[in-house]
């Protein structure tokens, strides 16, 4: 609870208030809109965009646009739908989520708990990683993918993506382990644990808050991601280079109402991870990114 | 030091085991980002077109690139977009987090509302706001719909004003998050402080314009480091909502070194716009990270 | 050879020594206090007893078995922590037993030492609770539990006590002294606090920057501390110190100091060798409870000297009354009965135990030898 809200309600006139509840609900509005356009018109007939108000709610209720996005509409050349690159994303994101955040944890525990010379300089470098501009290893990395023969195959994109999401995992969790008392990890090895038992028995029982925060971290950025997808994807595509393809198809009609149905299919899972575990994916990322 | 004969096994094991489970993340960063950046800034100094090739050109690439219009445009464009982007970012973020914080009723409800866009992708975002700007279907049509038969509103094919409907898109997409982390910060102040300026005798205005905003400096910081490090880095957005056009009037550095690198064969060029914009985030991250890991040091 | 031996042990980070050649050997049953303000270095003595910081040069043994480079968990020792370490994730019982699981001891043995142990520390109702949900005292016997389970040779406390509040803190100092007496172990602990290390130890290695400044029994180190630092370290309140100069009457040494008004006063040494440090500087040392009034001065004592002076300020604190004088220019506290008859202002008779005053050398601040 916050003191300024207390002295501030206090002092705040009515208008003030009414004025902030005002800003607060219009703010509310412009991050809903765009989403409920979408939900609306994926819904409709095509007429009824091209001919009605898109604010409007569905005249004709229909899932058509749905059961097309989903498996019959033109992807490029192929009328397959999203399906396959759906199945594509999950098949990346599974692996690439699993192995960076275990490789994140153990990182994370070694420059906290094991620590050694130079351990900062280690930690710098992954961390400095967390912010380079991608533009500067596509050529490169597309020159290794074709040297390792994983260009445009899943087990490549999952590479790419454990790779670069590694300093963010072992941001998180080095900075949730510096905070664990290392005076536990030494009673371990007292009782006689190793480094692989003080982990398991010791650390990783408690670690449950953040191995959500760097799951849901790295889902998202892994799902949503779009560059890596479309510079080594080749024809195992995920998800967001699919529904790009279909939004900017060029040929024949614009079925909107297929394309926000598209839309929204991309953009399902990442929602519902953010409804059911939202809280600790905000907390998360101030741990992380505001401290550094 | 003793010689390490004195240790047994198991606590020489324990002293190696630990390196060996950090080596593959170190080695991979190594060569991936580091080894990798590498490679791109030799390219940049080759006749590389299609393909990789090794010979050198001198700073031949970086002139080329200063010389081209599209790289100009594209600078223009990141300068208008990344300061757009972070003030209104900031400011709404900053006015939002100050507003919720003000004992709201259903603050709950709203919160999660702020929130939710960033865990879309930018394609998911560009799509939507697509469509929502597009005069054809979207906010004109409705607005003429609505009897409001004046109103125009086309900066998405307007190539002065399309820049402006990826900061309108953008803000959207980062604003909640900005304001999760104002919040944060909020929350984070010592009541006591702010008992004692109310004491002094300080107004709402006061307390705040004097006490609360320079106690959440840190939060601007690392709002500005976040968001001018997502400007840079911006590409989906652009690809999904305008794909750089009307014409080239929405060319960002990230979509620039993108099409010089794979679509128009001029691999050179596109590794030394590549080498600029990593030059431009080491700028803000360096001294960033540096500070923050000193001072926890 | 000791039980536990400590032999020229240093300790440097970088080029910073922070351990310079300690020499201690502990017998077997003995309780060791290292006890020094923060920094002194005695938790990395500690450290390295345990194996968790490595040697820089020396060695340590335990029953003669050279322990340099051995893994903490191959030494046989056990260690009670400050936030006491214990595993939140884990039971009381689990937390106690885990050691003995980790070194491969079966189930049945497991729960039968649990037992003994729980039994021991009265802590059988709560075994089946987690860490979080016991009060800083059973936290503390929990860890204590889960050093004794183990039955090691040699137990070590890093400041154990030093996260309880004041009365739990004197309680359970008087529960581990029992532990002590009934079991017999050898015992290295570490405090900053020296009531704990004077009312626990069998001997005391006072520790300040990185050196032993003195290793002896507790009484040897309040009454005949080796220099200044222990002097005024041991004590509370602290032993007053004041510059006198050492001058000759009647054929003894006299200490003579002034008063509060300025005039001199002279107080008679026990010690005949002060006679060698005549026309000389010296530090004087009087413990708070050497200055009293006339009743209540020790009757045992070969050498009572009276001190006239002017009281500054009484502090009574129930079961004494301290009393405030200035004398040489220094505050000097005196160690009353509660009852004595003593208000601010007034010029008092003090009586002065001048068998437990001792002197400093003002250039080395080293005891001068009695």
């Amino acid at each position: 609870m916050s003191a300024a809200s207390q002295e501030t309600a206090v002092s705040a006139g009515r208008v003030t208030r009414a004025f902030i509840y005002l800003v607060l609900l219009l703010f509310a509005l412009y991050y809903l809109l765009p989403l409920y356009v979408m939900a609306v018109n994926s819904v409709k007939p095509l007429p009824e965009i091209t001919g009605g108000n898109m604010m409007s709610l569905p005249r004709t209720f229909t899932i058509e646009p749905w059961l097309s996005a989903w498996s019959t509409a033109q992807i490029g050349v192929e009328p397959t739908g999203l399906k396959p690159y759906f199945i594509n994303s999950i098949l990346m994101v599974a692996p690439a989520v699993a192995i960076s955040t275990i490789l994140g944890a153990l990182n994370g525990y070694v420059l906290t708990k094991w620590r050694f010379k130079y351990d900062g300089i280690v930690f710098g470098l992954l961390l400095f990683s967390c912010f380079i501009p991608f533009q500067i290893v596509l050529i490169p990395m597309a020159v290794v993918l074709g040297k390792l023969g994983l260009a445009g195959s899943v087990p490549g994109l999952v590479l790419v993506h454990v790779v670069y999401g590694l300093g963010f995992t072992t941001l998180y969790y080095r900075n949730y382990y510096a905070a664990f008392p290392t005076e536990l990890v030494r009673a371990a090895m007292i009782d006689g644990a190793g480094f692989f038992r003080i982990f398991w028995r010791i650390l990783l029982p408690v670690s449950g808050p953040i191995t959500v925060v760097s799951v849901i971290w790295q889902f998202t950025n892994i799902w949503n991601d779009f560059l890596f997808g479309v510079s080594f994807g080749g024809t195992r595509q995920p998800m967001t280079v699919a529904l790009n393809n279909l939004v900017q198809s060029s040929t024949g009609v614009k079925e909107y109402n297929v394309h926000f149905a598209g839309a929204i299919l991309a953009a399902l899972p990442t929602l519902l991870v953010y409804i059911v575990a939202g809280r600790y994916f905000v907390r998360g990322l101030m741990a992380g990114s505001v401290k550094g | 030091m003793r010689p390490a004969t004195d240790a047994d096994f198991r606590t020489r094991l324990q002293d190696w085991l630990p390196k060996l489970v950090l080596a593959p993340s170190f080695a991979a960063t190594l060569l991936f980002v580091y080894g990798f950046i590498v490679f791109t800034a030799v390219l940049s100094f080759t006749g590389s077109k299609m393909l990789p090739l090794y010979t050198f050109v001198g700073l031949e690439n970086y002139r080329k690139l200063w010389a081209l219009e599209h790289w100009h445009t594209a600078l223009v464009n990141i300068a208008i977009f990344a300061s757009c982007y972070i003030v209104i970012c900031t400011a709404v973020g900053l006015m939002l987090a100050i507003f919720l914080d003000q004992k709201i009723r259903g603050e709950g409800m709203l919160r999660p509302i702020y929130l939710y866009p960033m865990a879309l992708s930018f394609i998911v975002t560009g799509t939507a706001w697509k469509w929502f700007l597009d005069p054809g279907i979207g906010l004109e049509k409705t607005m003429r719909l609505w009897g409001w038969e004046s109103f125009s509103f086309t900066w998405i094919k307007d190539s002065n004003m399309a820049i402006y409907t990826i900061v309108i898109a953008a803000v959207w997409q980062t604003s909640g998050f900005v304001m999760a982390m104002f919040l944060a910060g909020l929350r984070g102040i010592d009541n006591e402080i702010l008992k004692a300026a109310q004491i002094d005798g300080a107004t709402s205005f006061q307390l705040y314009r004097r006490i609360v905003i320079p106690l959440l400096r840190p939060a601007f910081l690392s709002a500005f480091v976040i968001l001018s490090h997502l400007a840079i880095k911006s590409y989906d957005l652009v690809i999904a909502l305008t794909g750089g056009g009307p014409g080239r009037a929405t060319e960002l550095p990230a979509t620039f070194m993108y099409s010089y690198t794979f679509t128009r064969n001029q691999m050179g060029i596109g590794a030394a716009s590549a080498v600029m914009m990593l030059m431009a985030i080491a700028a803000i991250m360096i001294p960033y990270l540096y500070s923050e890991l000193k001072e926890k040091a | 050879m000791g039980f536990l031996d400590i032999r020229n042990v240093t300790k440097t980070y970088g080029n910073v020594e922070v351990l310079h050649e300690v020499d201690i050997e502990v017998e077997e049953g003995e309780f060791l206090v290292l006890v020094g303000p923060s920094g002194c270095g005695k938790s990395t003595l500690l450290n390295m007893i345990a194996g968790l910081e490595s040697i820089t040069s020396g060695d340590i043994a335990i029953r003669g078995r050279q322990m340099n480079g051995v893994h903490p968990s191959k030494r046989n020792i056990a260690m009670v922590f400050q936030s006491y370490a214990l595993y939140p994730n884990m039971t009381v019982a689990q937390n106690i037993t885990f050691g003995l699981e980790m070194h491969g001891v079966p189930k049945p043995e497991r729960d039968k030492a649990l037992a003994e142990v729980a039994k021991l520390l009265q802590i059988d109702h709560l075994l089946a609770r987690k860490p979080g949900q016991l009060s800083g005292g059973q936290r503390q016997r929990v860890a204590m539990g889960r050093a004794l389970v183990r039955n090691p040779d040699v137990f070590l406390f890093d400041e154990p006590l030093s996260n309880l509040d004041a009365k739990l803190r004197v309680d359970m100092r008087t529960e581990i002294k029992k532990l002590h007496h009934k079991l017999k172990t050898t015992i290295v602990y570490v405090t900053h606090d020296q009531i704990e290390a004077m009312t626990l130890s069998t001997r005391i290695a006072v520790m300040y920057k990185g050196y032993v400044q003195q290793l002896g029994t507790p009484k040897e180190i309040y009454d005949q501390p080796a220099n200044l630092f222990v002097a005024t370290f041991m004590g509370s309140p602290a032993m007053n110190v004041l510059p006198a100069t050492v001058v000759m009457e009647n054929g003894a040494a006299h200490a003579a100091i002034t008063d509060a008004e300025g005039a001199s006063q002279r107080l008679r040494f026990s010690q005949q060798g002060m006679a060698q440090w005549m026309g000389r500087k010296v530090l004087l040392g009087i413990r708070p409870e050497a200055i009293t009034d006339p009743e209540g001065a020790d009757r045992k004592s070969g050498n009572i000297q009276h001190l006239r002076n002017r009281v500054t300020v009484t502090e009574p604190a129930g079961s004494d009354t301290f009393v405030t004088m200035t004398l040489s220019g220094k505050d000097v506290i005196a160690r009353m009965r509660a009852d004595a008859n003593v208000v601010p202002g007034q010029v008092f008779d003090f009586a002065v135990n001048m068998d437990k005053a001792v002197a400093f050398d003002p250039e080395t601040e080293a005891r001068i030898p009695a």
